[in-house]
Order: C-alpha cells, then sequence, then structure tokens
C-alpha cells in the first residue's frame, strides 16, 4: 500500500495492534484477548469473526449493530451500539443483529397528523405502562418513553423532536414488556410532521414553478455552449453570497 | 480527554479564537480564496490522486489503456466469481421488470418512481439490509437553488467549476434544475427540512457554493431521507420486493447483447439466483472500502465498488475512474472514530481548520480537493500538524467558535450527533477543538451515464455514487445527497419506460469467457475474485490461519468470495 502520513488504518493495513493493553472479553459466551482501546466490532473482527449481519455504517447512524453485554458481576443488562461502544475487562457480550417487528402499511396521503394515525397503525402504543425501560435500554440517550407518551396524546411534533436521533437498532422495543415496536413509530411520526405539519416553503414553490415554465432554458444553454476557458473565466469571476 | 501534550497547542487555539471570531463575523472570507494556479499547486503536490503509484494503466476491458486509479485497476483485472460456466440460464429464479442492484437511496428512489410513474414491478437486491448505504450516512446537506438570491444555472456553475470543468454538462444540467423538484418530492414523502420560523427552508455554505445553497436536516440528513425512502418502499410489497443479503455477483446479458439480470448470491445459505429483467439499474454505491492509498475511510461496510466491477465485465465504460475524493474532514482522534465523517456543515457554520499554533491555513470551504490537500500540505510541508498518541497527524477543526458566531445552543442543536459522539470520549465539542485529518470519502467518477441514467449497455442503468460524470473529478458537498436522488428517480423513470417495451431473449454469461480470455492475453497473473462484497478486518496472523479464505490482494477482500474456489487454496495453504 502507498505510504501517507497519519491516514493508515491499522486494521486495513493488515498490522495487528500493538499496544500492551489487552482485555478479556466473552463474545456469545467465548473468551477472547482483544485490544482495550477496541469497540465492541472491533473486537469481533479482531477475534476473526466476518460480520455479516451487524454491521452497516460502522459510524453509529444505520443501527444494524444492536449489541447487549453484561460487565463482570454487575447484574445489569447493559446497551450499546457495537460500532461506538468501547470494551471493558470482562465484558460478556452478544449482538442483536435484528429485532422481529411488524411495520404498518400505510398510505401517507391518507393519514392525519394526530392520534388517529397512531391509533390506525401502531395501536400497541396504547399498551404503554410507563416503566421507563425503553429510555433505559437506548444506547443512544433518547427519552423513548417521553416520545411513546406522546405518541399517545397524538403530538406528532414531539415524537418527531424527541426521537429524531433514533438509529432504529431496536433495543427498546426488545426490552418493551407491552411489545412496543418504538421505531416505527418515530419514523411514522417524522414522516407525518415532514408532510403536514413543517410549514410551507414559498421560494420553493416559486422555484419549482419557474423551472417547469422555462424560465432558466436560455441561461443553461449558454453556460453549456461555452468553452472550457470562458466557462473557466466566468467561474472565477463570479461573486460571492 | 486530550492527552497532556497537546495542551499547549489547545491553549494557542483559544488564544487565536477572538481574533479569527472577528475575521469570521465580516462579510470577507477569513482568509484569501486560492486562484486557479494555486489551487493546481496544492493539487498537483499534495493530492492523494497524485502520488507515486496511485494511478496506473489498466490493461484489459472496455477503457484498456487508459490510467486509473491502481487500486481500482486491480480489482478490473480479476476473475469472476462464476468460474464454471456450465450454468443452466434457462429457467430463470426469479422474472422482474426492473433488477435494481444496492438498496440505498438511489436504489429505493429508483423503485418507487418506476412503480408510481411506469407502473413497473422491481426486485430491489442489497448485500447488507435495505438502507445498508452511504447513502445513511450523509451528515450535511443537500444543495439545491431554493433561495431568492440563487438560481439553478447558479448551481450549475459551482458544480463544474468544482469538478475542474470535467463533468458532463448535460449531467450537470439534470442534476441542478430537478434539484427544487427533489426538494418538493421528499417533503411530500414526509423528509423533515430545517426551517427557518416562516418556513423558509434554511440555506448554509459548503465548499465551493457561491449562493447559500445546503439544505439540511440537522446533522442527520442521511438517515432522514433513507429513512423515510426506505419506509415507503416498504409501503409497497406488492411491486417493490426486497432481497436483503443477496448480492449480485455478475450480470446477465441476453443473445442481443443486453443487459438482462444478474446472479445473486444469498450470503446465508451460499446459494446462487438467476434473476432475469427487463432493464437492470446498478445502484450500488461507491468503493471506500477498498482503502485506497491505505486511507480511512468514511464509507459504510458494503462499499466494495461491486457494480463497477460488475458492469465492467459485462462491457460498460467507465468514467474519471482516475479520481478519488478524499474529505478534508475526518476524524483522527480518538483512534476508535479515525476515519469517521466530521461534516462539512461545521465549516458552512463557521468552524475553521487551524494548524498547531491556532493560525488559519486555508479558507475553510475551498471545494474539497483543494481544501483536503491544503490540509496534507499543512502537516507534510509546513510542519503545522499535531500527532496523536497512535501516531496520525491532524490539524484542529475549531468548532467552539460556532457558537460565538451563532449564539450559544447553535452546536448541540445542529451538531447533536457529533456532540453525543465525542462526549463518549469525554471531549466537548462545544469548549475544545478536534483533530482532523482527511479521510476517503467519494467515488467521484463511475460507470459513465447520460442525463437518462443510461451506459453503452442496453438495459443498463446507473445511478447515484456507481455512476461518472455528474460531478467531474471533484464533488461538491451536498451534490452526492442531490445525485442519488436526482439520478435515482431518473433511473427508475427511464428504466421502467424501457423496460415496458423490451422482450428478453436468451440468457448469457459468455462475457465472463470473454473477459477471462482477455486476462490471458494480457498474461495478467491474479489470484483476486471479485465483486468483493465485504472487506475482511481480521488481523494478519487470523487471516493467515483462515486457509479457505486467504487469497486476495487487495487489502480487506472478501473472505466469502474465495469459498468457491476453496478447494485449490485450502490445497496451496497445506
Amino acid at each position: 500500500m502507498g505510504k501517507t502520513t497519519g491516514a493508515i488504518n491499522p486494521s486495513a493495513s493488515n498490522t495487528k495492534d500493538t499496544s500492551d493493553g489487552k482485555v478479556t472479553v466473552y463474545i456469545m459466551g467465548k473468551a477472547c484477548e482483544v485490544p482495550a482501546t477496541a469497540t465492541i466490532m472491533g473486537a469481533i473482527e479482531y477475534a476473526g469473526h466476518q460480520i455479516i449481519r451487524g454491521a452497516g455504517c460502522r459510524e453509529g447512524y444505520c443501527g444494524a449493530c444492536a449489541t447487549i453485554y453484561r460487565v463482570g458481576n454487575d447484574y445489569k443488562i447493559r446497551t450499546g451500539l457495537a460500532c461506538t461502544t468501547l470494551v471493558e475487562e470482562g465484558m460478556t457480550l452478544t449482538q442483536i443483529p435484528s429485532v422481529p417487528a411488524e411495520k404498518a402499511l400505510y398510505n401517507i396521503e391518507k393519514l392525519q397528523p394526530n392520534v388517529s394515525a397512531i391509533q390506525q397503525t401502531y395501536p400497541v402504543v396504547f399498551r404503554c405502562v410507563a416503566c421507563n425501560t425503553c429510555t433505559r435500554s437506548c444506547p443512544e440517550d433518547i427519552r423513548v418513553m417521553d416520545y411513546v407518551q406522546a405518541a399517545k396524546r397524538g403530538d406528532i411534533t414531539e415524537i418527531m423532536n424527541l426521537s429524531y436521533y433514533c438509529v432504529a437498532c431496536g433495543l427498546c422495543m426488545l426490552r418493551c414488556p407491552a411489545e412496543i415496536t418504538q421505531p416505527l413509530v418515530s419514523i411514522l411520526a417524522k414522516r407525518l410532521y415532514g408532510r403536514y405539519l413543517s410549514k410551507n416553503s414559498p421560494e420553493l414553490h416559486d422555484r419549482v414553478t419557474e423551472i417547469v415554465s422555462g424560465r432558466y432554458e436560455m441561461e443553461y444553454a449558454e453556460l453549456m455552449a461555452l468553452t472550457s476557458d470562458s466557462l473557466s473565466q466566468r467561474y472565477y469571476a463570479r461573486d460571492s453570497e | 480527554m486530550y492527552p497532556e501534550y497537546m495542551a499547549e497547542s489547545l491553549r494557542k487555539v483559544t488564544q487565536t479564537r477572538p481574533r479569527r471570531l472577528e475575521l469570521g463575523k465580516k462579510s470577507d472570507p477569513v482568509f484569501p480564496l486560492m486562484t486557479a494556479a494555486e489551487r493546481n499547486t496544492v493539487l498537483n503536490g499534495f493530492h492523494p490522486d497524485f502520488l507515486a503509484d496511485a494511478r496506473r494503466s489498466v490493461r484489459i476491458g472496455p477503457n484498456r489503456g487508459e490510467i486509473l486509479t491502481t487500486e481500482v485497476a486491480d480489482l478490473l483485472e480479476s476473475h469472476s466469481w462464476l468460474k464454471k460456466r456450465n450454468i443452466d440460464l434457462s429457467r430463470p429464479h426469479i422474472e422482474t421488470d426492473l433488477l435494481i442492484i444496492g438498496g440505498g437511496g438511489a436504489g429505493c428512489s429508483a423503485a418507487l418512481v418506476a412503480m408510481r410513474e411506469q407502473g413497473m414491478r422491481s426486485v430491489i437486491a442489497t448485500k447488507l439490509r435495505l438502507g445498508d448505504a452511504n447513502s445513511m450516512m450523509s451528515e450535511g446537506g443537500m444543495q439545491a437553488a431554493v433561495s431568492r438570491t440563487d438560481s439553478p444555472p447558479r448551481h450549475y456553475l459551482d458544480a463544474i467549476g468544482g469538478g475542474h470543468f470535467a463533468n458532463k454538462p448535460e449531467l450537470v444540467k439534470a442534476l441542478t434544475e430537478d434539484a427544487p423538484k427533489v426538494v418538493k418530492w421528499l417533503e411530500e414523502l414526509g423528509v423533515v427540512w430545517d426551517k427557518e420560523k416562516d418556513g423558509t427552508l434554511q440555506v448554509l455554505h459548503g465548499g465551493g457554493t457561491s449562493r447559500k445553497r445546503m439544505l439540511s436536516c440537522r446533522d442527520h440528513i442521511g438517515a432522514m431521507i433513507m429513512r423515510t425512502l426506505m419506509d415507503e418502499v416498504r409501503n409497497h410489497p406488492e411491486m417493490i420486493t426486497v432481497k436483503e443479503f443477496m448480492p449480485a455477483v455478475e450480470l446477465l446479458l441476453d443473445d442481443a447483447g443486453r443487459c438482462a439480470g444478474a446472479i445473486l448470491y444469498n450470503m446465508d445459505s451460499e446459494e446462487f439466483f438467476i434473476v432475469k429483467a427487463k432493464a437492470t439499474i446498478i445502484a450500488t454505491g461507491g468503493f471506500g472500502r477498498l482503502h485506497i492509498r491505505g486511507f480511512d475511510t468514511t464509507n459504510h461496510y458494503g462499499a466494495t465498488g461491486d457494480g463497477l466491477v460488475m458492469a465492467y465485465r459485462a462491457g460498460a465504460k467507465l468514467l474519471y475512474m482516475d479520481s478519488v475524493q478524499y474529505h478534508p474532514t475526518g476524524a483522527v482522534f480518538p483512534e476508535q472514530i479515525a476515519g469517521f465523517l466530521i461534516t462539512e456543515k461545521v465549516r458552512g457554520a463557521g468552524g475553521q481548520p487551524v494548524n498547531k499554533d491556532g493560525e488559519l491555513f486555508v479558507f475553510p470551504r475551498e471545494p474539497r480537493d483543494v481544501e483536503a490537500s491544503a490540509i496534507i500540505r499543512e502537516c507534510q510541508q509546513n510542519a503545522g500538524g499535531i500527532k496523536t498518541p497512535s501516531g496520525r497527524t491532524g490539524i484542529w477543526l475549531d468548532i467552539p467558535i460556532i457558537d460565538q458566531l451563532n449564539g450559544a445552543g447553535y452546536i448541540k442543536h445542529h451538531f447533536a450527533a457529533h456532540h453525543h459522539q465525542f462526549m463518549r470520549y469525554k471531549i466537548d465539542i462545544t469548549q475544545e477543538p478536534i483533530l482532523i485529518y482527511p479521510s476517503l470519502h467519494y467515488q467521484n467518477g463511475g460507470v459513465e451515464i447520460n442525463a437518462r441514467c443510461e451506459t453503452n449497455l442496453p438495459g443498463l442503468y446507473v445511478a447515484g455514487e456507481a455512476s461518472g460524470g455528474v460531478h467531474g473529478k471533484n464533488r461538491l458537498m451536498g451534490n452526492s445527497v442531490l445525485d442519488y436522488n436526482v439520478f435515482g428517480q431518473r433511473a427508475g423513470r427511464y428504466a421502467g419506460e424501457y423496460a415496458r417495451q423490451t422482450q428478453i431473449g436468451q440468457l448469457s454469461l459468455r462475457h465472463l469467457d470473454a473477459y477471462e480470455q482477455e486476462l490471458m492475453d494480457a498474461a495478467i497473473q491474479t489470484e483476486l475474485v471479485t465483486p468483493i462484497v465485504l472487506p475482511s478486518y481480521a488481523p494478519a496472523d487470523v487471516k493467515q490461519r483462515q486457509w479457505l479464505k486467504n487469497s486476495s490482494q487487495l487489502p480487506g477482500a472478501s473472505v466469502l468470495h474465495n469459498r468457491l474456489h476453496a478447494e485449490a487454496h485450502f490445497a496451496e495453504s497445506l
């Protein structure tokens, strides 16, 4: 591989971690010695696994790598995304790459941005007993129970705001004693908000009308006919906002 | 938390901040913009594309003799998974109108438009889950000339100048002219755009924009759009079938030489499926996981350039596969997030890259290749970088200055994801700068398309990062989210239109024989089998003991595919 200062990915360039610190983790019960600075995903791969399910974006957006673990003698089950959670000595872990959940089929044009949409799609929401387990199990610190409460009230804006950063890893719905499918409610609410509650943008409407009416065709034709040199001149001479 | 030895440098960043804040408040650039000549100097001297050995001539295929990125040439000069040619293609396992390879933004958009406008059924085949794609990961925004001071032709000029005037004009016109319509279509599907109180769309600058036209969904535009598209795709199971963990491994042609589907591989059962389709869309995304020049990448796990090699074997021409985009700001500290994307929106909102002495050395929003090269120059030539404990080098990205420019709370609201991400490592980005260095980000080129997403191979359409020509030799921020929407929709429209009037003949894989023959004629000796599908990050010693799997010459090449030729390698290893 080429040499590039400060940019070599140790794993990509096939060099083993050289730092001394190692910890023992138990991947689905099996002991593995891994670098102390590794993420859970790094540890699983360090142990030689080829992840098929349980890795996606690898940066905390996609929710593919939900993981549950315990550490040492602590009775608590903890949760994390494997890509962003660091290993700890004595961690025993398993990935939960998929949580069964039935997505409601709907036509967004036929729903209303209020409690009726929740009743039609995910009535299971109303079984919430407000135990807060969902919030405690969220690796992204989202106030899940609060948005479930908002769903019961039909407060679409509140659900959208509270669940904005939900990565749909599914850990909340796995642990929910009322079997609610929270991430599905979140995406529905965001869509309802975007479709119905977000204020219209007059400038967008006008711009689309202009384009459809062919308002810019002449200007495009002129630009597209320019030689590379005159285009370059035009580019470097353009003013900036 | 930063190590103690960085304290002095951190103090300097704080010290120079008031002075830089004054610059930031003025309307003039905080640092002089580069001229065309200065851009050329920094690119030729420091962009990784210009390093020795970064490019070489490809010896076979439609682009034979052309200079390509070395890793891409390696990828193309490889064997097919399907070595045995006695595959019975007469009874396809699946028949469909459209086969869409790739379940990211382009693939989902294509399926929805083909359904709505053309009444066509699609099969979406994807190697991971639906939405496991670079589309999911975009942070900063999408360009669209919606504001009153802006216009689509101005967007055209910015994009084509940013691409060094190599962009295909018809594609840039399509990109910029469709942009406002895309904003509207996405909003109707339920995307929550950032808006001012009166409903006006919020706009910011990005690198190389002459008007504020970066629309956003906080710092999560990718997830917002991708989850909306996925949800809508899932609402139509009768029209759109999603096959997950089922990557395509080769395209199929028919006896008239048209693209007629693909062979899919089920990663769970290791079965192969013959899919016959009236039209095929490649929407497989980019190639960051090839770790070109050894760089870390911002890309998702499956970004291995599969579409490129499948299309190339079938005879499709590539364009600008000598040009790689390195995002100026990838994280370099802490080690666990090395290579992760730090959105350009940080600089759009007033964040400044500064060296170890806290001094500006480049305008914060030059086009990406120029900005990235200037950062590399600052580290390599001017010794302006800071070394991390693991031996990487980076410069500071001053984020706290954003709150001072825009008011307290701005960072926490607009960069909540980054705030959360760094707090995990006890770095509060409202108080402290972060260390960054360019990270492998985007495939500027790809399979050459026209404005209808057609390739030189009838029946094969390409959209999104896998395509080439839209961005010339350098893409601007916010034009890739736009790209996969504009061309994903166009691919669905025109492939759908084509499919409605096409009858497929007898299926064939004969192009693989021809390709293998070319390899032999060129005396190319390689053990590489592609598409790569997934990289492997097992340590070197583990890989050596993985006797069934270890034959690849590319770093991180798949362990899966080599099972096809397992006996040979097993014997060699013994």
